[in-house]
């Protein structure tokens, strides 16, 4: 860690941050200045540095979304020089920290641009639609209290941790913003993936595909492909393997419903 | 006030049995009469509003963030503790009930700790089914690992990501109910007052709240038969914890001031485990989790020149001999080592780093050190156990854990108190519960790692469902109109105090505020205190609080998205709650768990409990703005336990 005498002085910066006072209003980049960052900030602790500084001005502070601050709520939704969570690979915009910047440098701040993420004012973007495809079938149908003992069914650690890896999405929307389609693709992979390869999940397997696709869809996320932006930009670097499993389980449940209706 | 806790009778083992058997039901058909509101969509809310729906009630559900998965129960990392016993080290309903009893030092209610522990068993089950990938052998069982202030491995985890799978669990429960229609869910709607409208027998009854929608700053009411408050701790009140940014004390605190007690503010936690503050224009602080102490081991040098050395980075950790550390948990406490629970880890911490030997640039840091763990099982196998959590130092600290030890701090962490409940969950308003952190009933005075989200859970998906039930059926269907006169007065309250935000000619921010609080609390009602130093704090306090409405500035319109007057809203009510907090802890005249009165302890440092005076809750009761709230007390009687020194060693 820096000691904080060696950056007293901190960065000087140029922003240039996406202003749009309501969703119907036009939006536009403005620029500020902003000085003395702490290297060892976050980015969205510099962007409180510059609503303190908009607000001893009496100018409207910039509405961004962010709470856990600490990379899994994935409240958190800032294109940063036109990469969504900006540069650092498998971050998200609260983890990425100040000292991955240089003095005197020029950062462009923008929300994520999706048609179905309409902007609901400067950096806030209405991510319910992802809400909506989870309802569809992102679930497995359990009442509480009907389970059987944890330990009836054995599942082999390679699964658990497969399925593991789809469920560490963070449903932040920043593969959405990356793809030039504007696809929800892996969003909707992690999930179904998640959930299919487990032996709870099988018996919705087939509605659960065809329902969260049918919803994506209606949404108006776009196609998938295969860019592979998404898992670029991935803050938990979910694989585009889930995307390879969706389409399998969707081609088979599409099939299967061709014959006999499952959803 | 009267504080009735309704504990079922009958002998420990046998009323929650026997008030099940007990409880009055309400008949299906008619569970769709009845209309349920659930503030928060963490653990507990999200559970409750799942299984309330499933059971065929209307349920409308709150969230301020933009979708009910954000809530910060989405943060817990290490684990979920439940008395299954499949590691056979002895386990057992009734081992998990006393290390819970025992890790609160003796300040919770037997009861329902009991009840709890009870239903951990059934938590995993409902997870497992609900598809929640815990970590497992490769035989395909479930895995466990140690938590603090426990002999047994009974923590299960998913990675280092356990309360966002859990929590991921319930809102794929409540996201089902909400596509059948059966929840409606308000996501970015934020709970600004409760309403009471009084029953046939006169006495005020929690029938609504008056929420604020956040994106239109519409004010609404919304009438129910019932209010549950899972509405979370109130951490932030000492500005930098590691809270989200958003939680907030409002909910209850607006409960408080509509007659609901409020019971031991006092009891805050604060995690040993902490990544060092970096500077003020820090905003938060993040947990390591506890779970690393099954392998990192914590020391600081035995010599202070040592320190500074370190401190001023002319050696490193790795420099320093073995002889020359002092691996304090596991020489003060050898029994548990560096798994001694949360609140003595933190002291411990404290103490090292007050005698000068703290290792981080501002003095304020001990090593959390792997390098033995790393030589006795490799690298591998710690960065699978913890891989995420080394990433997650790295990306704060720019520092890497696996070459170098983390630096960490104790930091405010959870809030154990809250408002009080009987057996029921129920407050002593009518119709008002309170779930998950939200309530003050199972951790006592300190919580022990892996329990709230056991906690959170236990109290919606296994608990309410029974005991609002029996509410109901004995009250009766019949939400009131949001015409009644109760709505139209509380919403016009709520109405005008966002106006007074918006019109007040101030200068300062609500955050600069905040932060002066916060740096308030920390020094005066930190990891300790003394009576000197709260009456100091409700010295400030109120004059802070003066200046704030004197001179806080709110920019932009209420009719809009505006981050900044929900900030002075909350800010507003902790500026008010802070001083119940230290009036509390004044008032607790002895250390117990997480409160610790420097006035109280023996020679070896260790808290000293006054169970003559202090066997018992602390309930504030609400008097108006301009009045001292006024104290009640609801005895703890152990009947199953014998109060015993707390020890470690």
């Amino acid at each position: 860690m820096s000691s904080p005498s060696a950056h007293s002085a901190g960065l000087h910066l140029t922003l240039r941050v996406w202003r749009q006072p309501s969703a119907a209003a036009e939006g536009k980049l403005v620029e500020y200045k902003l000085d003395h960052v702490s290297p060892d900030s976050s980015f969205l602790e510099m962007m409180d540095l510059l609503n303190e500084q908009l607000i001893a001005k009496g100018e409207p502070p910039v509405e961004f979304d962010h709470d856990c601050r600490e990379g899994i709520c994935g409240m958190c939704s800032m294109t940063i020089n036109g990469i969504p969570h900006g540069p650092e690979r498998g971050t998200t915009t609260c983890q990425l920290h100040m000292r991955h910047f240089k003095d005197g440098e020029t950062i462009t701040i923008e929300p994520w641009r999706a048609k179905p993420f309409p902007v609901v004012r400067d950096l806030v973007v209405d991510r319910s639609s992802f809400d909506r495809i989870t309802q569809a079938g992102g679930f497995i149908s359990v009442r509480t209290g009907s389970a059987p003992d944890a330990n009836e069914i054995a599942i082999s650690k390679q699964v658990a941790d497969y399925a593991m890896d789809a469920a560490a999405c963070i449903g932040c929307g920043a593969c959405v913003a990356a793809c030039p389609n504007g696809s929800a693709m892996l969003y909707v992979a992690a999930k179904v993936s998640h959930l299919n390869a487990l032996p709870q999940g099988q018996p919705e397997k087939d509605r659960r595909a065809l329902s969260m696709v049918r919803v994506m869809d209606a949404a108006g996320f776009g196609n998938c492909s295969n860019y592979a932006e998404c898992s670029a930009v991935c803050p938990k670097e979910i694989s585009l393997d889930h995307i390879a499993h969706l389409n399998r389980d969707y081609l088979v449940a599409s099939v299967k419903n061709f014959f006999s209706k499952v959803e | 006030m009267k504080l009735d806790a309704k504990i079922p009778a009958g002998p420990l083992a046998e009323k929650w049995d026997r008030y099940k058997a007990g409880a009055k039901l309400v008949n299906p058909a008619n569970r769709r009469k009845y209309h349920v509101i659930v503030v928060g969509s963490g653990l507990a809310g999200s559970s409750a509003a799942a299984t309330l729906a499933e059971l065929g009630y209307r349920v409308s559900c709150f969230c301020y963030q933009d979708s009910p998965r954000r809530a910060h129960s989405i943060a817990a990392q290490g684990g979920i503790n439940a008395a299954k016993n499949y590691q056979n080290d002895g386990d057992s309903v009734h081992r998990l009930f006393y290390d819970t009893i025992k890790g609160g030092d003796f300040r919770s209610r037997e009861a329902n700790v009991h009840r709890l522990a009870q239903v951990s068993v059934n938590i995993i089950d409902q997870c497992v089914a609900q598809g929640v990938p815990f970590a497992r052998e490769y035989g395909g069982l479930l895995d466990n690992r140690s938590f603090g202030g426990a002999q047994v491995s009974r923590t299960f985890y998913a990675r280092g990501q356990t309360g966002q799978q859990l929590l991921l669990g319930a809102y794929s429960s409540l996201s089902r109910q909400i596509g059948l229609g059966q929840v409606t869910m308000y996501n970015r709607h934020e709970m600004l007052d409760l309403v009471l409208v009084p029953g046939a027998d006169g006495v005020p009854q929690a029938k609504g709240i008056i929420a604020r929608n956040l994106v239109t700053g519409a004010i609404e009411s919304y009438s129910g038969d019932a209010v549950l408050l899972c509405t979370g701790g109130y951490g932030n009140v000492f500005y930098l914890s590691t809270n989200a940014q958003g939680c907030n004390v409002s909910a209850i605190w607006r409960a408080f001031k509509r007659g609901a007690g409020l019971a031991n503010p006092c009891y805050t936690q604060i995690h040993p485990t902490c990544i060092p503050v970096h500077g003020e224009q820090q905003s938060k602080l993040t947990l390591m989790s506890e779970s690393l102490r099954n392998h990192g081991r914590v020391w600081v040098p035995k010599a202070k020149d040592v320190a500074a050395k370190l401190r001023s980075r002319q050696i490193k950790a790795a420099d320093v001999a073995d002889a020359d550390r002092d691996y304090y948990l596991e020489r003060k406490y050898p029994s548990f080592g560096n798994l001694a629970p949360r609140d003595i880890s933190s002291r411990a911490a404290k103490e090292a780093c007050d005698d000068g030997r703290g290792v981080a640039s501002s003095g304020q840091g001990v090593y959390l050190d792997f390098t033995d763990a790393i030589k006795r099982l490799g690298a591998d196998k710690i960065k699978e156990l913890y891989g995420n959590l080394f990433d997650m130092y790295e990306r704060i600290t720019g520092e890497n854990a696996y070459r170098a030890p983390m630096m960490i701090y104790p930091a405010v962490h959870y809030t154990m108190g809250g408002l009080w409940v009987d057996y029921n969950l129920m407050s002593n308003v009518p119709g008002l519960f309170v779930l998950g952190e939200a309530n003050f009933s199972d951790h006592g005075a300190n919580r022990l790692g892996a329990s709230a989200l056991m906690q959170g859970l236990a109290d919606g998906y296994f608990v309410i469902p029974y005991t609002l039930g029996d509410y109901l059926a004995k009250t009766g269907f019949g939400a009131p109109s949001t015409a009644h006169d109760a709505f139209k007065a509380a919403q016009a309250a709520v109405t005008a105090r966002v106006q007074k935000f918006l019109s007040n000619p101030g200068k300062e921010s609500a955050r600069s505020f905040h932060h002066r609080l916060g740096k308030i609390m920390w020094e005066y009602c930190g990891m300790a205190r003394s009576a000197a130093g709260l009456q100091k704090a409700l010295q400030l306090i109120p004059e802070l609080r003066a200046e704030f409405w004197a001179n806080v500035r709110v920019p932009g319109e209420g009719g809009a998205l505006n981050a900044e007057l929900e900030r002075a809203g909350r800010v507003a009510d902790f500026l008010e709650f802070g001083e119940l907090l230290c009036r509390d802890a004044l008032d607790r005249d002895e250390s117990c768990g997480g409160h610790f009165r420097v006035e109280h302890q023996d020679a070896e440092g260790e808290a000293v409990r006054d169970d003559e005076h202090f066997s018992n809750v602390s309930v504030w009761e609400h008097q108006g703005d301009h009045q001292p709230p006024v104290k009640h007390t609801e005895p703890l009687i152990y009947e199953e336990v014998h109060l015993a020194k707390r020890s470690y060693k």
